[in-house]
């Protein structure tokens, strides 16, 4: 196996050796080293296909925003992850990869005709080229298109990682960790102030950790670093977290932080979280990201062995890699050549240096004939060789006036390049803070912002060490200040400085035509520069249509490599100077983001509450099946000796209606109405009248918005002249007393009314049946409960089983019935007492499918089931719970509004099918004409359904255009199967006359 | 995440804690059957919608529980001030008064 590493090179730590595999090759790498810079030690290249056609593809840079080299890494224990970024993984003992978006293997890959059928793939393919015939669409283009297409495969097991969350405040958090991000937080952290300092790599540093031979302060570079490192460290109000990307900018300073806890371990501490999102308040945030080389856009530009010239400088210099034995610099900058010089002295045969500029700066040229580099000033590269890894360049001179002239063919294993710096403005530009285009440095700068903020360093275009560092020092020093602390920032001395002057090119200019060039601008979305023109020639002309026709800066990558050339090629085509054309928006995360460190601690039982009523035990324990209702379980059913729900709820209902059964009401929602104006604000709020509502007796109470649509409903009782308990639906407590709060608080705020909800105060326990006065009045004090009394829809206050109870007499099944209320702490002590008691008339506990049968079979409606937020009083036959008298409530102006006084408004009414046996689908639509065309003219739906046990047959109701009035019609219900036809009755089936209710 | 400042609690609290609750500044009419349908509808749906400075009411749902009312520019999201439920619209002088006490300066270029 080829070995790449130079001895003597490099900050990885050469005694800790670590062996790993790529698609199953065993290869050996040490300590510190990313994928990426472990694999190019071995010599491998060639790490995966392309997105669209299935180039072969290599690593083009050495940080996060590699758009190639994405693999498949398995970290054991069903922890998959696609997509890994080889030049920010880090390698460990054991880890096994594998490359994407190839089949059968990597060097062989059948999926690579789609290179030969590039013209189906150009600009908007997804818009055209598979549109005709559109029979074809479904069956041919979509299937191969999903098959061809992507970037590696997702995990199949459920994440088995946890993930952490913290929040943070701090008076100065520092956004990178190269010169100006150090010098900012050391200013910060001397100043006396917080400070959170973060880097997205595994070691702070930045640049300076490719920069070993610069001079700080008369100190090496890692020499000065580590000094750096150890007096942050030292500063107890400072936190450093490398391993941490800031994610997202968001208002009022609110920052993102994710910090990777384990990823780099071999072995991992049970239970450790992997990841950890810090969402930090920061009083100032310095930006000091630093900048992003930018490839150059020419046919071939995308070959394995073509990488950014300063990508193979930081493999040489902080990994001790050589990225080639022979290799050619191409670019349009003077930093590329600072790569071409350390790759000499560390004995890489340069083949040339071909800077496509005119002229260079003198003491370039003078070192690199010091160093006997070949150098072709103002020539330009029109093609690369070399099938799985660049083999040639084809290299031309340009002469004046741009002509082209004859080619030359120069071998090489490594083809370097740089078309200069992009300051990474990302997280700026999540503040919506404005950029200014910079024409000489060809680069969009941060404008004004938005944000307490400010950028320091290459992130603001000031390039070079000593720049960086005085920049930041004076940023760090200047938040601190804001913040509050203060303190003098120094000077810098630095020697050793690279040199940043360089132009941003254009698509290098070729013999050859381009309109066949594959010169790529988006590696990672396969977008050529001529899929820009094609757009551009097609009509696009904003970039933000641009980039969405041809995908350009769409990928995973958001473009970070491809952004400036892909405006730069619009622009010429256009014919509009680029900030005409305008930059697209950057929006976070700023790198690809795990969902498990979005999601934090959110997930499995934590993702929401379970509320559970004091009953719920008794339930579980007696083999209740369960149901979310809102965020309540409830026991649906109790199935006895191997019962499917069906026969269950047969079994439970029959016991209702024959005897006793016994229910957990306890989720109703309650609220407390208490004050001297209790009983106006109750003739505001409610449709009823209830004024002459004595104490001691219920009301059913019909909530309606102001805009006449039913909200919600419940029984509601009046304890006392001024104490109303009012029940709500299960699902509707917190909404209800949300709009009682806002009619009290900001329209009526001179009512004396005080809102409680006493939802989990009370447990309920609702008894139903001819036997249920039978069970509970031998356990009740204080309260006389004979019919003459006691009737149906009173209440008292009382005893029973030795403790308090709000007694109501009222009735959700038509049966006889009492809703016990007892403290929470007492319900299960009291349904067990009653259940106990009860045997004798075979107590019977039911669940909510029950309690939805039997009240169905009566004709009472649930909100939120039957009706669904567009019926009136009206539409639902509950006119009658309206006060007629009343001037005023809410919703009842709209009650007359023409619409809502309109004869063909969809009506609640019941359903009968013509086969008794059919128990029609929930949601079903209705006809009337079931032989009409297709799409039918639908005149409603089925609200609820179910087989009555009672009656022998099934039941439902429905919502109806003008239903009451269609009494005894015929109506049809196409179902899958076949369409049913059901008979339109009133909405009550049992005990029409409720002589069941006065037993 | 926004800081949102109760004019009850006097004090910025995380946006978390609030929910939005409409535009402000629409009183339920004292008298609704005295309005036509006309007037009515626009009491029930007719809202200003702008780009820009926007009246609106807020409550400090998971706090006091109380309902106020807020000034917030619906392009940048930026609250220009916050004040009690009852009290009047007020000016562009005490709204103008008001962000330059709480804003954020600009980032330095
Ligand atoms: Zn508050």
């Amino acid at each position: 196996m080829s070995n790449f590493r130079i001895a003597g090179k490099g900050r990885v730590n050469r005694s800790r050796q670590v062996r790993f595999t790529f698609d199953g090759v065993d290869y050996t790498g040490y300590e510190g080293d990313t994928l990426a810079s472990a694999l190019l030690a071995n010599g491998v290249h060639l790490v995966g296909r392309s997105f669209k056609y299935h180039r072969p593809r290599g690593i083009l840079s050495a940080g996060s925003e590699e758009p190639n080299a994405l693999v498949g890494t398995d970290r054991g224990n069903g922890r998959f992850e696609p997509n890994t970024r080889a030049t920010v993984l880090e390698v460990f003992e054991g880890l096994k990869t594998e490359s994407q978006n190839r089949w059968p293997s990597l060097t062989r890959d059948i999926g690579a005709v789609n290179d030969a059928l590039y013209m189906l793939f150009s600009a908007g393919f997804y818009y055209k080229t598979f549109m005709w015939p559109k029979s074809f669409w479904d069956k041919v283009y979509e299937p191969v298109i999903r098959n061809a297409a992507g970037l590696g495969k997702a995990p199949t097991a459920p994440d088995p990682d946890v993930y952490a969350s913290r929040f943070a405040h701090c008076d100065v958090l520092v956004v990178g960790g190269g010169a100006a991000g150090l010098a900012a937080a050391l200013e910060a952290g001397r100043s006396g102030a917080s400070v959170i300092l973060c880097d997205e790599q595994s070691e702070i540093g930045g640049s300076l950790l490719s920069e070993p031979a610069a001079e700080i302060n008369g100190q090496l570079a890692w020499d000065w670093l580590e000094d750096a490192n150890a007096a942050l460290a030292g500063m107890p109000n400072v936190t450093v977290l490398p391993r941490t990307t800031a994610i997202g900018y968001y208002h009022q300073n609110f920052i993102g932080l994710c910090q990777r806890l384990t990823d780099h371990l071999r072995i991992v501490p049970e239970g450790a979280p992997r990841e950890r999102m810090w969402k930090v308040r920061a009083k100032q945030v310095v930006l000091a990201q630093g900048a992003i080389e930018k490839p150059l856009v020419f046919a071939g530009n995308d070959r394995p062995g073509v990488m950014l010239a300063g990508a193979a400088r930081t493999y040489l210099n902080r990994y001790g890699v050589k990225v080639g034995n022979r290799v050619v610099v191409v670019t349009s900058h003077d930093s590329a050549w600072h790569a071409a010089f350390d790759l000499a002295k560390a004995g890489v045969e340069v083949a040339a240096i071909v800077d496509v500029r005119g002229t260079v700066p003198t003491q370039l040229a003078a070192a690199a004939d010091a160093l006997r580099i070949r150098t072709l000033i103002g020539w330009t590269v029109t093609g690369t060789r070399g099938r799985l890894r660049v083999s040639s360049v084809r290299v031309n001179p340009v002469g004046a006036g741009g002509k082209v002239g004859s080619a030359e063919t120069i071998a090489c294993d490594a083809l370097l390049m740089s078309g200069g710096w992009t300051p990474s403005i990302h997280l700026f530009s999540h503040t919506q803070g404005s950029l200014t285009w910079n024409e000489d440095g060809q680069m969009f700068l941060p404008g004004r912002g938005k944000e307490d903020c400010c950028l320091a360093g290459a992130g603001k275009g000031r390039f070079g060490l000593k720049a960086a560092f005085e920049d930041g020092a004076a940023a760090g020093a200047a938040a601190a200040a804001d913040a509050g602390f203060g303190v003098e920032p120094p000077a810098y001395h630095v020697e050793g400085e690279l040199s940043f002057t360089g132009v941003t090119g254009r698509e290098l200019p070729t013999d050859r035509d381009l309109g066949h060039a594959k010169a790529f601008v988006d590696f990672q979305n396969d977008v050529m520069a001529k899929d820009i023109r094609l757009a551009v020639r097609e009509g696009f002309k904003s970039i933000e249509h641009i980039k969405r026709y041809t995908t350009t800066g769409m990928a995973t990558d958001q473009g970070k490599t491809s952004n400036i050339n892909g405006l730069a090629v619009a622009s010429d085509a256009l014919k509009r100077p680029i900030p005409a054309v305008g930059l697209t928006t950057f929006r976070p995360p700023y790198t690809p983001t795990s969902f498990g460190t979005f999601a934090g601690y959110n997930k499995g039982a934590l993702f929401e509450v379970t509320r559970k009523t004091p009953i719920d035990g008794w339930a579980e324990e007696n083999g209740a099946v369960f149901e979310p209702v809102s965020l309540w379980r409830r026991a649906r059913y109790f199935p006895q000796g191997g019962e499917d729900m069906h026969a269950a709820v047969a079994r439970e209902c029959k016991a209702v209606r024959s005897s006793l059964g016994i229910f957990d009401a306890s989720t109703l929602g309650k609220i407390e109405i208490v004050g001297p104006d209790a009983a106006e604000f109750m003739n505001r709020m409610y449709t009823n009248a209830w004024t002459k509502l004595a104490p001691g007796r219920c009301r059913y109470g019909l909530l309606l918005g102001e805009d006449g649509f039913i909200r919600d409903d419940g029984v509601i009782g009046r304890l006392a002249h001024d104490r109303f308990h009012v029940t709500t639906t299960t699902g509707g407590a917190a909404r209800v007393l949300n709009m009682m709060e806002d009619y009290l608080q900001t329209e009526w705020p001179d009512l004396k009314v005080w809102l409680t909800s006493t939802t989990e105060q009370w447990s309920v326990i609702a008894l139903n049946g001819p036997n249920a006065r039978k069970l509970i009045e031998p356990f009740v004090e204080g309260i006389d409960l004979s019919d003459g009394a006691f009737p149906h829809m009173a209440m008292a206050t009382g005893k029973i089983c030795g403790v308090p109870t709000r007694l109501f007499r009222v009735s959700f099944t038509g049966e006889l019935g009492f809703e016990i209320n007892v403290p929470a702490r007492y319900g299960r002590a009291v349904w067990e007492k009653l259940f106990e008691a009860g045997q004798r008339f075979g107590i019977t506990p039911y669940g909510t499918e029950t309690m939805h049968v039997l009240r169905a079979e009566k004709g009472y409606i649930i909100v939120g089931q039957d009706t669904d937020g567009t019926l009136t009083p009206d539409d639902a036959g509950l006119s009658w719970a309206i006060g007629k008298t009343k001037p005023d409530f809410v919703g009842k102006r709209s009650l007359s509004r023409p619409d809502m006084l309109a004869a063909d408004r969809k009506q609640l009414v019941g359903l009968l099918t013509a086969d008794p046996k059919t128990v029609l689908e929930e949601g079903a639509q209705i006809v009337l004409d079931p032989n009409q065309p297709v799409p039918m003219e639908m005149v409603g739906h089925v609200t609820s359904s179910y087989w009555s046990a009672e009656l022998g047959r099934s039941i439902a109701l429905a919502a109806i255009q003008g239903g009451r009035s269609l009494q005894g019609r015929t109506v049809h219900v196409p179902m899958p199967d076949k369409v049913h036809s059901a008979t339109i009755t009133g909405m009550v089936f049992v005990d029409p006359e409720n002589t069941r209710l006065s037993a | 995440m926004l800081l949102i400042r109760c004019p009850y609690c006097e004090a910025e609290r995380p946006e978390v804690e609030f929910t939005y609750a409409g535009e402000a500044h629409i009183a339920r009419p004292a008298d609704p059957s005295a309005l036509s349908d006309d007037e009515w509808r626009d009491f029930l749906f007719i809202r200003t919608n702008p780009r820009g400075r926007h009246f609106e009411r807020w409550r400090h749902m998971h706090g006091c529980g109380r309902f106020f009312n807020a000034v917030r520019d619906t392009v940048t999201d930026k609250f220009a001030m916050t004040y009690k439920a009852g009290e009047p619209r007020p000016s562009d002088e005490e709204i103008a008064l008001a962000g330059s006490a709480t804003s954020v300066g600009e980032a330095r270029p």
